[in-house]
């Protein structure tokens, strides 16, 4: 199935650890000097008309002289372009950064995404000027679990110079190495619904469910009615109980949208709310027929019924019809 | 040897001069008249597939989850997605953008959350968080949020002309 050994391999940890404060790539010029063309395209693609990148008289007019680059663009000056991407790695490249990705490889932590930059800009960039870059690794985490995968988050500095050696911008850099979770194959049955937990005192209310009943618990010593189900009267301390049926009519007395952790057997986001019954109980239940950004507190609902893979049934509530009474 | 920082937002009067340009330059927002808590418009950025690939390929990153479906998913994702390059351009453009011309970016930090996959769209907010007397800088609190959720959050710092008192 995995093509991953996850067992921890002997002085693994060591040979990544070894890799803090050392230098991932020597100062590297970038293959070309800071342009007019590639102004342009990064300006076209990211929709930014400021006019001092591409208009040398309004940049004059800002008291600038001549066109800038984008302060976040420093980066791709030194991007190592095509060809240095698609070319199969080389470990003995100088500087660890091959190294590093392979020793991670070989950890099973095959995918990356970058989740952290921190930019400090010392000047502006004008054509002509000439950027390189060196990064050094700052940390390699222990692993961890994340949305994505399990993976390492690996910290490093980068720091920008000129053609002078004088420094223009750092970057604090994270990306995530990670191992992607197994996408679940696209014709796999939906996962079932988590079971509720039936006990002997909550037992009424679910085969109550199952023939479309709301039963709330009733006192029989006081006569007040409680929710969640429970052996005892937190009023009277009887533990003589029987039920009523709710009339299935309430309001939203607070709800979230639930976007995370996702559930296979759900649909995220969903919606789940605390309804206040018309008899005064509350419950814990989900609301359905309605979007998150629709839903209010105080709003109307009535019962309805949701019938899970077959079983169990379970309340649910929707929002109630709004013609007049 | 380091350069000191060059402010070309600084002249004789202490404001940015007058365009001389064809076009006309938009304003740029002056140092006094900005105050903690103001409030950025709104922008909305449609993520097209094209958006996508050409900003990824603009900003020289090739990396294949960010141009080629089927290996974006085979890496665990749902789609290709938006490059971190790309966030930052996005980020500094919308507070360049408030901002004004004249204005020089001195720092933008960020944090990725839930990818820009195509078909969503990102809607960036923000607000000035804090204002420096000494060099007149200001720092905009930025967010940028998708169908998912919060894709981008971060501070970027802008340097302004100092404007009449």
């Amino acid at each position: 199935m995995s093509g991953h050994d996850e067992r921890p391999r002997p002085g693994y940890e060591e040979r990544l650890q070894g890799f803090t404060g050392r230098e991932l790539r020597p100062l590297t010029r970038a293959q070309d000097p800071v342009n007019q063309p590639m102004i342009r395209h990064w300006t076209e693609a990211m929709g930014d008309t400021n006019p001092v990148y591409t208009d040398a008289a309004a940049a004059r007019a800002t008291g600038r002289t001549g066109v800038v680059a984008p302060a976040s663009m420093v980066q791709a000056w030194t991007m190592r372009g095509y060809a240095a991407t698609v070319a199969p790695p080389s470990p003995s490249a100088p500087g660890g950064f091959d190294a590093l990705v392979a020793l991670l490889d070989e950890g099973g932590y095959t995918s990356v995404v970058a989740t952290d930059s921190a930019f400090t800009f010392l000047r502006e960039l004008e054509t002509g000027d000439h950027v390189a870059v060196r990064e050094t690794v700052e940390s390699v985490s222990a692993e961890k679990r994340t949305a994505l995968g399990t993976g390492r988050f690996v910290t490093t500095l980068k720091t920008y110079t000129d053609r002078h050696g004088a420094t223009v911008a750092t970057q604090r850099w994270r990306t995530l190495r990670f191992r992607p979770a197994p996408a679940a194959p696209p014709d796999a049955a939906p996962a079932p619904r988590p079971r509720p937990a039936v006990n002997r005192d909550n037992a009424f209310f679910f085969e109550g469910a199952e023939r479309r009943r709301l039963l709330i618990q009733r006192c029989t010593g006081c006569q007040t009615l409680r929710h969640p189900p429970g052996p005892c009267c937190p009023g009277c301390n009887s533990l003589e109980w029987d039920t009523v049926e709710a009339s299935g009519e309430g309001r939203v007395y607070s709800f979230v949208v639930s976007h995370h952790p996702r559930h296979p057997a759900f649909t995220s986001p969903y919606l789940v709310a605390v309804v206040e019954l018309a008899e005064g109980t509350r419950l814990v239940t989900n609301l359905t027929g309605v979007a998150p950004d629709d839903v209010t507190i105080g709003m109307p609902v009535v019962l309805d019924w949701l019938t899970a893979d077959p079983d169990p049934t379970l309340p649910v509530f929707r929002p109630a019809p709004t013609e007049a009474p | 040897m380091t350069r000191p920082p060059r402010d070309p937002a600084i002249t004789a009067t202490g404001a940015a001069p007058a365009t001389t340009s064809a076009c006309a330059l938009p304003r740029t927002r002056a140092y006094a008249e900005v105050a903690p808590g103001d409030v950025l418009p709104e922008l909305s950025v449609p993520l097209t597939r094209t958006l996508i690939v050409a900003t990824a390929l603009a900003s020289r990153d090739y990396q294949d989850v960010h141009h080629d479906p089927d290996l974006a998913r085979e890496r665990g994702a749902k789609d290709v997605f938006l490059n971190i390059l790309t966030s930052n351009g996005l980020v500094d453009r919308y507070v360049t953008g408030w901002a004004g011309p004249a204005c020089v970016v001195t720092a933008i930090r960020i944090r990725l959350g839930v990818p820009g996959h195509p078909g969503d769209t990102l809607v960036f907010t923000g607000t000035v968080t804090g204002t420096s007397d000494a060099d007149r800088q200001v720092e905009i609190a930025v967010r940028g949020t998708t169908g998912l959720g919060d894709h981008v959050t971060g501070t970027v710092s802008v340097r302004l002309p100092e404007g009449e008192r």
